[in-house]
């Protein structure tokens, strides 16, 4: 019992919640939204559409296999979505020290330590998603002895400069050329594109792509509303008027929603977690989908060349797009997964597809 | 017409689809589906039928009632008739109004085609009643009869159920799709599997194809070891499988769900504790898995997604995998394409109903078209996010068995299991090692868990091996040592290790002032019962300490450590759930429900793990007390935690608290719910002995005043009673010395049945005949002191048992049900085949029965349901137990006279009016039979002998219109076969030689062959019965009885033991457990082998009635 740090969760609406600290051990303020999946701490911590944010993992034992080591594979690291975690903060019930898996290298504790990010345990997480879903996403802090920072909302920010690239960056060398809009991407699509055989030329958020020579554009995920993308959002007017494939996911979907002049608004509380299920409109198919968002389009406001590609089947919003003539799609969910399923990753085929018959009719 | 789930797709189209395993987008492959599969299944499948899956036995319990409950029930909602044919009176699903026709006879093919020729259905489920219902699905399907009546499989294809079971093309298929499975070789001889076993190297498993339950199965580490055991597998099945072993490696099983257009969903992953080698039934197992990367979660779950798409299974299945341990490399190990005991738990564990929405997918729903059964606003097409987790633990009672190993391996023994939820592993392991009910207080503190070698303990595991974990960490054992040991996981060694370390922490005070509160919450939050603070705190010498865990209550409650409730809702509250699931914990701050403190709820306690001597029947009971509740427009509460139940299905109640029914936790919901009472009889035993210490903490129990439950519990004051009331029992004594139980015997004379309060080894309770009987006994087994008396009763021998089930208010019995033992008393009356209504007893008998009963009712005040056990020999009774609780035998006689007790019984206990025009046992036309269904097949090594310790785990009811079509019908439920060919007698003492004499006759007349062993063929033969004498299994002659077993030249065998004591390995026994391991019917008490030979003799299976619940129950009395 000895030696344990507590440290004081407070939310916007005045609620206190105490924990005991297992990470690094600074005051600090960020929007809190919670995540239902069951596996995947390594991948969620370390996405960049998590900036900002103050995470609470419903699932109560966390820690249980360690976190793995700094392997690197294409340039990337093989077992994390960034190169840092990127959560402001980590909120669980149950956690474990003593991990066990052949494949850890440290505790989850020493990585936030060495990432100096905050993680508290022993909160009773469950109140605190009900809290979220009635009220909504809200602003907290994590307040240890003496230091309470001041609230800080991060959606007013300009996130997706803190996690894109700063440069362009090339990797692999296939046969097909993807331009790689980096609005916060996650490794795995970068992985998913390579293993199809692309070469990725990762650019930044506000990179002018339109002059670029590519066989496909593909927008990426990010934080953040999406509304604050404006150079992204210019751009990607410019290159509808042209043919080339284009497929977005997650912010991306938004952001070509947006250039397709339709309207994005923040969900109450979003989707995060690995069980969200999507139907492929005008089918019997319903597929399972791992998500992480907190703005969704307004599918009342598409334009009428546009037209939705998936709803999600529980509450009706709008989980894809697709152009009635030209390839361009887009998916609000992750068919990279990590973590999560992956029953969509068949969407990297249909992109490659759309580009092999580009090239055809070019 | 003939159509199928793939509809309009030609045959190479089906197989192209088929082998698509990953859908695109561009494909547009599901405009080769037919569209209108609903359509079509609408229109042409009115009628169905469903295979239930018989009595409990080992590997297939009462898991499969709910699933099939819930297959009616999503049949019924779409307005199909429905028709099942299940002989296991005792379940919820053969009650009236879950399905639309009811057949209490057996699932064989040749029964099943009778019913439909009778009924004509247009369809049938296989997958809900558990491998008995497959089988049978199988065999049907081979003999043509499927095609014959145009009857359509719904859900899973056979093809498909055949490909899965068949381990060798099972293999084949998943190689084909480049899934990994063990290197096996599938051989159907010896020689065969010796010549395996050279490729593959030792360790090998071997595995029987087509068993339940891994029957069969084992690893061998030598040639001599695996001749014997591929012996004995082959002896189960024609094929038999030798494969690699995997021994340490993690297992893993998936819960798959596919509709007909290829949508699928896992529903939940589990991990098992212990590692590969011990079956997925005897282990420990946790939900969702715990160590696992995301990677090895997902990766697992697309391969079983994979293979379910690649065998085209609608509705769902399990996949059982091998993990390796130090990599990502795993084996499928089986794929279940059913209902299975996983399922049930999956079920039970997210409170996703598999069964339901299997049903419906076989009716051609897509998966988003139905809904979340607990949001009832999103979809079932989803995975349910779980915030707890849970922990199942199996239940054995292998002390029930004399001769049997404790060993724990790759086939099953266990006969029940629990489900213990909770935030985190040690607050839902130590919950669950409560729940099991074997006197255990949680991970730690248990006193009657010492061992002498730990290390072989740990190394060989047995039934108790987690509280030889807990002692090694005592022992200081570090978790890696333990690790090298037994290979578990170090996450779950660690988690283990914590409460050891935070009992250690308690231990260091002596007063509640003392203790600090965040150790004491601490201790709640790790699942540690105020029993165990108790104990580690207050450190009381006496072993009843219910004064101090009343104060560790108080103290906590004053401290406000209290227990918050938690509801499972599928999505881990991402959405409002109005589910009335819920649990308790400490890990919280909050609770999730409100409550209306408005009197209007009753709490009804439930049975527990399922266990020899407490089983469906009790499910059963708390069930219809629970829709009798709701009747009376109360709100039902439910408090149970056996997974394999109906009563935790949050359908059937209004509140289900899947929890501890420990005192404690008990306690812990009345304070949250003030209910207007507490039901403590419809549940067993587990409830029954909480009533008086519920009553003295004043709370309010409905029914029978709980002073009243004590008197009749208690030997001394029942006993006084009956004397005073003037009814007969038994003579008995409470003995403290060995001079004593002489000097009583003496009086009363052999033989004696003989109960000690210590037991060291062997059964509890035993009859014995002769001094030297009598010796033996109490120097092996028991101990006899003024701590450990013995109680001595006198046993009449060749007296008839007779139970009587009835339900009285306010002393007055209001209905009755009186039934007969087949067997003479000596045979527990859970083992024994029951005759309703009595067919044999004179009417002098049965008059004064229920006079005895209106006097014990009146004395003790009866108000709900309860049963005696009576003996009756020349019109002399005598009493020999009451239970003021409902009985095993309730649903039995409720059915059989169409008249529900439980109702009855919870409208006297609510004191609400009860309809008058009760029915009479006397207007039945027609006759119930309950069978015992015993499962020593599964019990390697266990002598398979009656005795007056309970054997049986299950039973089967079957209804007849004369004696001889009922107890063939129930005969032929719990397995037995009509002999074609020859019978092996050895008819044992000489009364039971006379007693056999008849029934010989009719054999011969029928022309069969007999052999009997020497004594038995000598006396026949003499009374004119032709006969072949052979010798004794240990005689060195050319002919055995042991070798006519062996080289199966015998298809029944009778085998009488010569004394009432189960005695050690002889003989007899070698007759008795090599007809179990060959699987040849065995009967091992006259009575009943008459009963079963006359019925056969008289009858054939054609004269059989084939008649319907409804068609005895509801014709009309026409005199």
């Amino acid at each position: 019992m000895s030696g344990e740090t507590k440290a004081k969760l407070i939310l916007q609406d005045g609620s206190e919640y105490i924990g005991t600290s297992f990470g690094y051990q600074e005051s600090i303020s960020g929007e809190m939204v919670f995540n239902t999946a069951m596996t995947g701490y390594p991948e969620s911590l370390t996405d960049p559409s998590y900036r900002g944010q103050i995470l609470v993992s419903t699932f109560p034992l966390i820690g249980n296999y360690g976190v793995p080591g700094t392997l690197q594979e294409d340039d990337l690291f093989r077992f994390y979505e960034s190169e840092k975690i990127q959560v402001s903060a980590f909120i669980v019930s149950d956690y474990t020290e003593e991990f066990s898996h052949w494949n850890a290298s440290l505790s989850l504790g020493d990585w936030m330590k060495q990432h100096k990010i905050p993680g508290i345990y022993g909160v009773d997480t469950r109140a605190l998603t009900k809290k979220l879903r009635e009220q909504g996403s809200m602003l907290a802090k994590i307040v240890f002895e003496g230091k309470e920072p001041e609230w800080k909302d991060p959606n007013l920010e300009n996130l997706v400069a803190q996690v894109s690239t700063p440069e362009k960056i090339v990797y692999g060398n296939g046969k097909h050329k993807v331009v790689l809009l980096d609005c916060g991407v996650k490794n795995n699509i970068i992985r998913c594109l390579l293993k199809r055989d692309t070469t990725v030329i990762r650019v930044p958020h506000d990179y002018d792509f339109t002059k670029e020579e590519y066989d496909g554009l593909f927008i990426s995920n990010g934080p953040g509303d999406p509304k604050q993308n404006t150079k992204a959002i210019a751009n990607l007017k410019t290159v509808f008027g042209q043919d080339t494939p284009i497929m977005g996911i997650c912010l991306g979907t938004q952001l070509m929603a947006l250039a397709a002049g339709a309207d994005t608004y923040k969900l109450k509380y979003g989707h995060r977690s690995h069980n969200q299920p999507v139907v492929l409109k005008g089918s019997k198919r319903c597929f399972i989908t791992s998500q992480n968002h907190g703005y969704a389009i307004n599918m009342d406001t598409l334009p009428k060349e546009w037209e939705p590609l998936f709803v999600n089947a529980n509450d009706g919003t709008c989980e894809g797009l697709k152009h009635t003539s030209k390839p361009f799609f887009a998916s609000q969910f992750h068919p990279e997964a990590s973590s999560g399923p992956t029953d969509t990753e068949f969407l990297f085929d249909d992109f490659i597809k759309m580009m092999e018959d580009h090239k055809v009719k070019r | 017409m003939r159509f199928s789930f793939l509809g309009e797709m030609s045959g190479e189209q089906r197989r192209v689809f088929l082998k698509k395993n990953n859908y695109q987008l561009t494909a547009k492959s599901d405009k080769l589906m037919a569209l209108s599969l609903r359509k079509m299944i609408k229109d042409n499948i009115k009628k169905v039928l469903v295979l239930g899956s018989g009595a409990l036995k080992i590997g297939e319990a009462g898991e499969f009632d709910y699933s099939g409950s819930q297959a009616l029930k999503a049949m019924k909602e779409e307005g199909i008739y429905t028709v099942l044919i299940n002989p296991n009176i005792a379940t919820v699903q053969t009650s009236k109004g879950i399905a639309d026709q009811i057949y209490f006879l057996p699932v064989t093919p040749y029964f099943v085609e009778q019913v439909i020729l009778k009924e004509k259905p247009d369809g049938i489920l296989l997958a809900f009643g558990g491998q008995t219902a497959l089988n049978c699905g199988i065999q049907l399907f081979n003999a043509g009869l499927l095609k014959k009546y145009n009857l359509q499989v719904l859900g899973t294809p056979i093809e498909t159920i055949i490909k899965t079971e068949d381990r060798e093309i099972f293999a084949n298929e998943l190689r084909g799709i480049d899934v990994k499975t063990p290197q096996s070789f599938a051989v159907e001889s010896i020689p065969e599997a010796l010549k395996a076993a050279e490729k593959l190297g030792f360790p090998i498993i071997v595995r029987a194809a087509f068993t339940l339950g891994g029957q069969g199965s084992g690893f061998c580490s030598n040639m001599a070891e695996l001749e014997k055991l591929a012996e004995n597998a082959l002896s189960y099945s024609s094929q038999i499988l030798v494969e690699e072993s995997l021994k340490g490696w993690k297992e893993v099983e998936y819960e798959v769900v596919r509709d007909a257009y290829d949508n699928c969903i896992t529903v939940c992953n589990m991990e098992n504790f212990d590692p590969l080698g011990i079956h997925t039934g005897e282990s420990i197992v946790i939900a969702p898995s715990q160590t696992l990367t995301n990677s090895e979660y997902h990766k697992l779950r697309s391969l079983a997604i994979k293979i379910i798409r690649h065998f085209g299974v609608v509705g769902e299945c399990n996949v059982q995998y091998a993990l390796d341990p130090n990599s990502e490399d795993y084996r499928v190990i089986e794929v279940n394409a059913r209902l299975s005991r996983s399922s049930a738990l999956a079920s039970k564990a997210t409170g996703y109903p598999l069964a339901f929405v299997a049903a419906k997918l076989g009716l051609g729903y897509a998966l988003h078209e139905l809904k979340n059964a607990v949001t009832k606003t999103t979809t079932a097409c989803f995975e349910p996010a779980l915030d707890y987790v849970v922990c199942k633990i199996p239940r054995w009672d292998l002390n029930k068995f004399e001769g049997v190993t404790k060993e724990i391996g790759s086939s099953m023994k266990s006969v029940g299991e629990v489900m213990a939820v909770g935030r985190n592993f040690e607050e839902a392991v130590q919950k669950g090692l409560r729940m099991i009910g074997q006197g255990m207080h949680g991970f730690v503190g248990n006193v009657h868990s010492k061992f002498d070698d730990v290390d072989r303990e740990l190394t060989h595991p047995t039934d108790m091996r987690i509280f030889s974990i807990a002692q090694a960490f005592e022992k200081g054992y570090s978790i890696d040592k333990i690790h090298d040991l037994t290979k578990i996981d170090k996450w779950f060694l660690s988690k283990l290790e914590h409460i050891t370390k935070l009992k250690w922490d308690l231990q260091k005070y002596n007063n509640l002032q003392e203790l600090p509160d965040t150790l004491l919450k601490a201790a709640k939050v790790y699942g540690f019962s105020d029993f165990q603070l108790a104990r580690f705190v207050l450190k009381p010498e006496r072993t009843d300490m219910e004064s101090e865990l009343l104060e560790v209550r108080k103290h906590r409650k004053a401290k406000g450590i209290v227990p918050v409730v938690k509801q499972i809702d599928t999505l881990a509250a991402e959405y409002p759930a109005q589910t009335n699931y819920v649990y308790l914990t400490y890990s919280g701050d909050e609770n999730d429900i409100t409550y209306a403190d408005d009197n209007q709820s009753v709490i009804v306690l439930g049975s527990g793990a399922y266990r020899i001597g407490s089983s469906v029947e009790f499910d059963w009971c708390s069930v219809n007390a629970l829709n009798a509740v709701n009747k009376e427009g109360l709100r039902s509460v439910m408090i149970n935690y056996n997974p394999e139940t109906v009563s935790t299905d949050y359908d059937v109640c209004d509140r289900l608290y899947f929890d501890e029914l420990s005192f404690e936790r008990v306690l812990d919901i009345i304070d949250l719910e003030s209910p207007r009472g507490v039901i403590v009889s419809v549940g067993g035993q587990i409830p029954q002995n909480l009533s008086m210490r519920l009553h003295k903490a004043d709370v309010k129990v409905l029914g029978t005043s709980p002073e009243s439950i004590d008197r009749a519990e208690n030997r001394q004051t029942f006993s006084a009673m009956l004397d005073e009331l003037k009814i007969d029992q038994p003579r008995w004594n409470e003995l403290t010395s060995k001079e004593a139980i002489n000097d009583f015997i003496d009086e009363v004379g052999f033989p004696v049945l003989i109960r000690p309060s210590y037991v060291l080894s062997g059964a509890a309770m035993n009859v014995v005949s002769n001094k030297d009987e009598l010796g033996h006994f109490l120097d092996l087994a028991a101990q006899v002191s003024k701590q450990y008396p013995v109680v001595v009763s006198e046993f009449i021998q060749e007296a008839k048992e007779i139970e009587f089930d009835g339900v009285a208010k306010n002393g007055d019995i209001i209905i009755d049900a009186i039934s007969e033992h087949v067997e003479f008393a000596g045979v527990h009356s859970g083992d024994a085949t029951l005759v309703f209504p009595p067919q044999k007893l004179y009417f002098e008998t049965i008059r004064r029965i229920r006079k005895i009963a209106a006097k014990i009712a009146k004395s003790l005040n009866i108000t709900g349901p309860f049963n005696m056990q009576l003996l009756a020999k020349d019109n002399d009774i005598k009493v020999i137990e009451c239970n003021l609780r409902a009985s095993r035998s309730f649903p039995f006689v409720s059915k059989v006279m169409d008249f529900n007790f439980i109702e009855t019984a919870t409208q006297a206990m609510l004191d609400v009016p009860i309809p008058n025009n009760l029915p009479s046992m006397f207007e039945l036309e027609h006759i119930g039979i309950k069978a015992s269904q015993f499962s020593f097949s599964r019990l390697s090594k266990a002598d398979p002998v009656l005795g007056v310790d309970m054997s049986s785990t299950g039973e089967v009811g079957c209804i007849g219109a004369d004696y001889y079509d009922a107890i063939l019908k129930a005969m032929l439920s719990v397995g037995y076969r009509i002999p074609k060919s020859a019978i092996l007698i050895s008819s044992g003492p000489i009364r039971s030689k006379v007693e056999l004499l008849k029934s010989a006759k009719m054999l011969e007349e029928k022309g069969h062959k007999l052999y009997g062993t020497r004594g038995t063929a000598k006396f026949l033969e003499e009374n004119g019965v032709t006969i072949e004498s052979v010798g004794w299994p240990d005689e060195d002659v050319e002919v055995t009885a042991h070798n006519l077993i062996k080289e199966r030249k015998v298809d029944l065998v009778i085998n009488i033991p010569k004394n009432l004591s189960k005695s050690e390995l002889n003989n007899d026994y070698l007759i008795r457990r090599t007809a179990i391991d060959l699987n040849i019917p065995l009967i091992t008490n006259a009575r009943l082998a008459s009963a079963f030979i006359y019925s056969f003799c008289k009858k054939s299976i054609e004269d059989l009635g084939i008649d319907s619940f409804s068609d005895y129950v509801d014709k009309k009395q026409d005199w």
